[in-house]
């Protein structure tokens, strides 16, 4: 239900932050993080997830394989 | 700036330097809407008296200045919007001097006290900037916060941005409510399909665009913006990184397109891309310019509108002298920790004591200049200079991080470049391939002009076929440069010496450790 951040690749430049329509996302001091609760994978807000589309590294911004896909909840 | 302020710093100016370079192209060059003209030059040139006034003090927009003045940049713009095949956003290293990269980020708070506290220290600072390592438009509310902070705190400091242009076009009011009068825009085409192979895509109105749609909307953004702030009055650079065989042979076209909005100055930067920085055009191996290949475009352009050649492609925290970087001095810590009084008088007064060196140093080389009138000579000759700024050739051989570069004709003498090399005195003795190092960077050179120089390098620099000459330590750099080069005349007259064309010269790549 919800994108997740690799902290391991995250440089932490607060792009997501802004772009997040939920609010959703906070600035760590090594990475952001996404506060699943509020991720709402963007459906009906924007075509494409912001974080994803806004990120500088790629495979940063990925699908948390943890939880359901928010659309088919 | 208040407008007393800048009464004050008028007053302040017993002696305006007057001059312009001589018979060279360019200085004459008259553009469509009177904005041209020799800023990047010696001094005031035909420049209109407010843009000279903008630009005197701003070692980033005067090549003049940036032998006198500081920048600092802070580095508050983390998050960026578009991607460039120059740009690794991974890689932050302490060690690494290009754009994009910062040792530490900076709230607007933290960024305002380093500003009073550098300016404190170091009263040649006059310009704080904003350039990343992301895009401050972008990051709008740390960046303009970040100025409103210090426009209220240090009304005398010069506030400036350098963005992709993307966002340009919503800001520019802001831009000019705040004062800003310098932004920098990086273009580095007007054609979408040029661009498709420098930015891979760009985030726009919530969506990813790619390919040369996403050139396209850039470099729309860019002019549009480009246009609006020069129709306010506020002055606009533009840089463009060269990429051989990519945009090499289109920056002329991005030069016209640039000069005829309005732009006031053009820097034509070397691309940087060493394999280890991780960018795309690094790991395809794409290569930067030769230093002759670089000074080729920007002399071609020269006709056109001004050439800036000073930019030493700094880091989004730099602070001090265009070439020194005195960042790791005011660490987010040690700020902390400092007691920060702003001292504008003792500023003022430094100021004061600069426009009086700059005075003399333009008057000892326009004297000096005359003794080349009736001069007849083909002859052009490059020389490089070992100096710790001021204008004058004060640095060791040995010592030097980089050599500025200076051309001599009968036309006159002018800056043309720098060439960053490695310390050629490393933990105490010389090695034999720092020597090559140096002599790589200046094989264009007939001359390099230092304060002192060991034996052993002055061999290997003779045997490369450039001279070291030591005999003007101290001495104004300009002034030097045209006695130099009359007595050079006269040498290959009387038979002495044999003008020979130099070869080309590599521009260095990889880290100035500061």
């Amino acid at each position: 239900m919800a994108y997740k951040i690799k902290d391991t690749t995250c440089i932490a430049c607060g792009a997501c932050v802004c772009e997040c329509p939920n609010h959703a996302i906070s600035s760590q001091d090594f990475a952001s993080v996404i506060d699943p609760a509020k991720c709402t994978e963007c459906v009906g807000f924007f075509a494409e997830p912001q974080c994803v589309s806004v990120c500088p590294i790629p495979g940063t911004c990925i699908i948390n394989q943890d939880l359901p896909r928010y659309a088919a909840v | 700036m208040e407008p007393g302020d800048r009464k004050a710093l008028a007053q302040l100016r017993v002696l305006q330097p007057v001059s312009s370079q001589s018979g060279k192209a360019g200085c004459g060059s008259k553009s469509g809407n009177g904005k041209s003209g020799c800023g990047s030059a010696a001094g005031q040139g035909d420049l209109a008296p407010e843009i000279w006034e903008k630009v005197e003090n701003h070692p980033c927009y005067s090549e003049q200045a940036h032998h006198h003045y500081a920048r600092m940049h802070v580095a508050v713009a983390p998050a960026c919007n578009i991607q460039c095949n120059y740009c690794n956003r991974k890689y932050d290293c302490s060690n690494e001097s290009r754009p994009g990269v910062v040792s530490e980020r900076l709230t607007p708070q933290q960024a305002a006290k380093k500003a009073l506290a550098v300016a404190s220290a170091i009263p040649q600072m006059t310009v704080l900037g904003i350039a990343g390592p992301g895009d401050p438009l972008a990051n709008p509310e740390k960046t303009f916060g970040t100025f409103e902070l210090v426009a209220q705190a240090a009304p005398d400091i010069k506030l400036c941005l350098s963005t992709n242009g993307l966002m340009l076009p919503e800001y520019v009011d802001r831009i000019q409510s705040l004062k800003i009068d310098h932004v920098t825009i990086t273009i580095n085409m007007i054609d979408p399909r040029v661009g498709a192979e420098i930015y891979p895509w760009i985030f726009f109105n919530h969506k990813r665009y790619t390919g040369v749609e996403a050139a396209r909307i850039l470099s729309e953004r860019q002019l549009l913006g480009l246009e609006m702030l020069t129709a306010r009055g506020i002055l606009c650079k533009v840089n463009s990184v060269m990429i051989p065989g990519v945009n090499d042979h289109h920056l002329a076209a991005v030069n016209k397109a640039v000069k005829q909005r309005g732009a006031f100055l053009h820097n034509i930067m070397p691309l940087i891309s060493a394999p280890e920085h991780g960018t795309v055009f690094g790991l395809r191996g794409q290569r930067g310019p030769t230093a002759q290949e670089l000074k080729a475009l920007q002399d071609g352009c020269e006709g056109e509108m001004n050439m800036m050649r000073h930019c030493r492609q700094c880091r989004a925290d730099a602070v001090g002298l265009l070439g020194e970087d005195r960042s790791a001095e005011f660490t987010t810590e040690k700020i902390q920790e400092m007691d920060v009084t702003y001292d504008r008088e003792q500023r003022l007064a430094y100021h004061e004591r600069v426009d009086l060196q700059r005075s003399a140093a333009e008057a000892a080389r326009k004297a000096e200049l005359e003794t080349l009138a009736g001069e007849h000579s083909r002859i052009s000759i490059l020389i490089a200079v070992a100096t710790k700024g001021g204008g004058r050739i004060n640095e060791h051989f040995g010592h030097a991080t980089e050599f500025q570069v200076y051309e001599v004709g009968v036309g006159g003498v002018k800056f043309v470049g720098h060439r960053r090399v490695d310390h050629y005195c490393e933990g105490g003795y010389a090695a034999e391939d720092s020597l090559e190092t140096v002599v790589r960077a200046i094989n264009d050179c007939v001359a390099v002009f230092v304060a002192r120089i060991g034996g052993c390098p002055r061999e290997g620099l003779k045997a490369a076929g450039i001279e070291p000459v030591d005999r003007f330590g101290l001495e104004y750099i300009e002034q030097s440069a045209i006695v130099y080069y009359r007595e050079y005349l006269t040498r290959v007259r009387s038979g002495e010496i044999k003008h020979i064309e130099r070869g080309d010269a590599d521009i260095r790549q990889g880290a100035l450790i500061a």
